[in-house]
C-alpha cells in the first residue's frame, strides 16, 4: 500500500517501519535453492540443492559450498554472484585476523564481522543489499557451530536450518527430525531427507551439495561418490 | 645520547614451576637526573597476563594505554581473556605497524596458559619475537641481567625461590648500571594468587 511508495531508496524507512528493499532481498532469498544446515553433537553438515539449468553444464566446476577457513564453510539461498562476493570478504577477514593473532579465528567471530558488512549495505549511499542468506558451520574451540546470516545483517545460531524455497516444510521437518544428541552421521541422513522431501525430480549426488565439519577440524565438501553413497543408505 | 636509553629501565620474566615471575626497577630519569622512584613499568592485562615494558617512558605509558585498549575490545567481543601467545602475536603486530618511525619500547610479557604452564616472551622495539624457556630481560641492564640470569636460574622453582632468584638478578644488575635502579618490584603469578613485593635495594 504505502509501503511501495517508499520501496525506491533502500536508505529510506517506510512507514510500517520496513526498509523496503531489505525485504525484497528476502524474498530474493526465498525464491532460491533450499539450503539447510543441522548441528550434531560432535560436528555439522551443511547441504545445498544444485540445480543447474542445463544438462550440458559441467557440474564438476560448480561448487556451491564454499570454505572460509580450514575449519568453517559457507552455503547459500540466493543470488550466486552475492555470495561470491561475501565468501572473498569473509576469507579476507579470517586471514587478518590470523595475521594479527596467530590463531584461527572463532566461528562467531567470522559471523559477526561478515554480518557487519551485510549491514553495510543497507545503510550506505548507491548499493544494494546483498540477495543471499548464509549458513555458515564450523567446528572451533566452543565446538560445532550453525550460523545463518540474512541480507539485513542479523544472524543467529541454529541447532538446525533451512533456508530458500520450501524453507516452511524444510523447517517443519527438521523440527520433527532433530534431537540434541543427534551425531554427525544421522544428521547427514536427516539432511539428506530433509533435502528429499521438497526436491523435485530424481535427487543424486551430481545435484547435490554436502559439507561437513567433525571433531578433525576440517571442513570438507563430499564428492559425488560419497553423496551416491548416503543416498543408498538413506534408500 | 640514545633515545631508548634517556629514561633507563630494567625489566626481568623468568619462568618457574606452574608460576611466572616479573619484576622491575622503579627509577625514572632524565639521562643523569633522577626525577621519580616509583614509576610502573610492569602493568597487569588480565589475572594471569603482564606486560612489562622498558624504553622511553612516555612510550612505555603509550603501548600500555594502547594494549589495554586492544585487550578490552577483544574481551567483550569474545567473552574471553587473550591467551599469552596470542597477547604477544597482538604486540608483535602492534609495534611493526609502526616500523618506519617506532615506539621505542621494548616489552616482556609474561603469562599462565589456560592449563597453567608459564609463558614468557620479549620482542625488540619493532615486533621481533623472541619465545624462551627461561627468562626473558630488557632495558638498559639488559647486558648485566643476561649475566646474572644465565647464572642464577635453575628450572621448576617454587614460587618462592623464584623470588629470591629473580630479585638477586634484577638488584645485581642495577647495581652495574646508572641510569636503572632505586628499588626494585616483583611480582610472582601462579594460576590461584599473586604476590606483589617491592625490593629495596642500593637506593641510587
Amino acid at each position: 500500500m504505502g509501503d511501495s511508495q517508499y520501496s525506491f531508496s533502500l536508505t529510506t524507512f517506510s512507514p510500517s517501519g520496513k526498509l523496503v528493499q531489505i525485504e525484497y532481498a528476502l524474498t530474493a532469498v526465498g525464491a532460491g535453492q533450499t539450503s539447510l544446515g543441522i548441528k550434531a553433537s560432535n560436528g555439522v553438515v551443511i547441504a545445498t540443492e544444485k540445480k543447474l539449468p542445463s544438462i550440458l553444464v559441467d557440474e564438476n566446476s560448480v561448487h556451491k559450498i564454499q570454505l572460509i577457513t580450514p575449519n568453517i564453510g559457507v552455503a547459500y539461498s540466493g543470488m550466486g554472484p552475492d555470495s561470491r562476493v561475501l565468501v572473498r570478504k569473509s576469507r579476507k577477514q579470517a586471514q587478518q585476523y590470523k595475521r594479527l593473532y596467530h590463531e584461527p579465528i572463532p566461528l562467531s567471530q567470522l559471523v559477526r564481522e561478515t554480518a557487519a558488512v551485510m549491514q553495510e549495505f543497507t545503510q550506505s549511499g548507491g548499493v544494494r543489499p546483498f540477495g543471499v542468506s548464509l549458513l555458515v558451520a564450523g567446528f572451533d574451540d566452543n565446538g560445532p557451530q550453525l550460523y545463518q546470516v540474512d541480507p539485513s545483517g542479523s544472524y543467529f545460531s541454529w541447532k538446525a536450518s533451512a533456508i530458500g524455497k520450501n524453507v516452511s516444510n524444510a523447517k517443519t521437518f527438521l523440527e520433527k527430525r532433530y534431537t540434541d544428541d543427534m551425531e554427525l552421521e544421522d544428521a547427514i541422513h536427516t539432511a539428506i531427507l530433509t533435502l528429499k522431501e521438497g526436491f523435485e525430480g530424481q535427487i543424486s549426488g551430481k545435484n547435490i551439495e554436502i559439507g561437513i565439519v567433525d571433531a578433525s577440524r576440517k571442513f570438507r565438501v563430499l564428492t559425488p561418490a560419497e553423496v551416491d553413497d548416503y543416498l543408498a543408505e538413506v534408500e | 645520547m640514545s633515545i631508548t636509553s634517556y629514561n633507563g629501565s630494567a625489566l626481568i620474566a623468568m619462568v618457574g614451576k606452574n608460576c611466572f615471575a616479573i619484576a622491575s626497577d622503579r627509577r625514572l630519569g632524565v639521562q643523569f637526573q633522577t626525577i621519580a622512584t616509583d614509576f610502573q613499568r610492569i602493568f597487569e592485562i588480565h589475572e594471569t597476563l603482564y606486560v612489562g615494558l622498558s624504553g622511553l617512558a612516555t612510550d612505555v605509558q603509550t603501548m600500555y594505554q594502547r594494549l589495554k585498549f586492544r585487550h578490552k575490545l577483544y574481551n567483550l567481543r569474545e567473552e574471553r581473556n587473550m591467551r599469552p601467545e596470542t597477547f604477544a602475536s597482538l604486540v608483535s603486530a602492534m609495534l611493526y605497524e609502526k616500523r618506519f618511525g617506532p615506539y621505542f619500547c621494548e616489552p616482556i610479557i609474561a603469562g599462565l596458559n589456560e592449563d597453567g604452564t608459564p609463558f614468557i616472551c620479549t620482542t625488540d622495539l619493532i615486533g621481533a619475537k623472541q619465545l624462551s624457556k627461561d627468562f626473558v630481560v630488557s632495558g638498559t641492564a639488559s647486558e648485566s641481567l643476561y649475566g646474572a640470569c644465565e647464572s642464577m636460574y635453575k628450572p621448576d622453582l617454587e614460587p618462592e625461590e623464584l623470588f629470591e632468584t629473580i630479585s638477586q638478578a634484577l638488584l645485581s644488575s642495577v647495581d652495574r648500571d646508572c641510569i636503572s635502579g632505586w628499588g626494585g618490584i616483583v611480582h610472582v603469578v601462579s594460576a590461584d594468587q599473586v604476590i606483589t613485593r617491592t625490593l629495596k635495594g642500593r637506593m641510587d
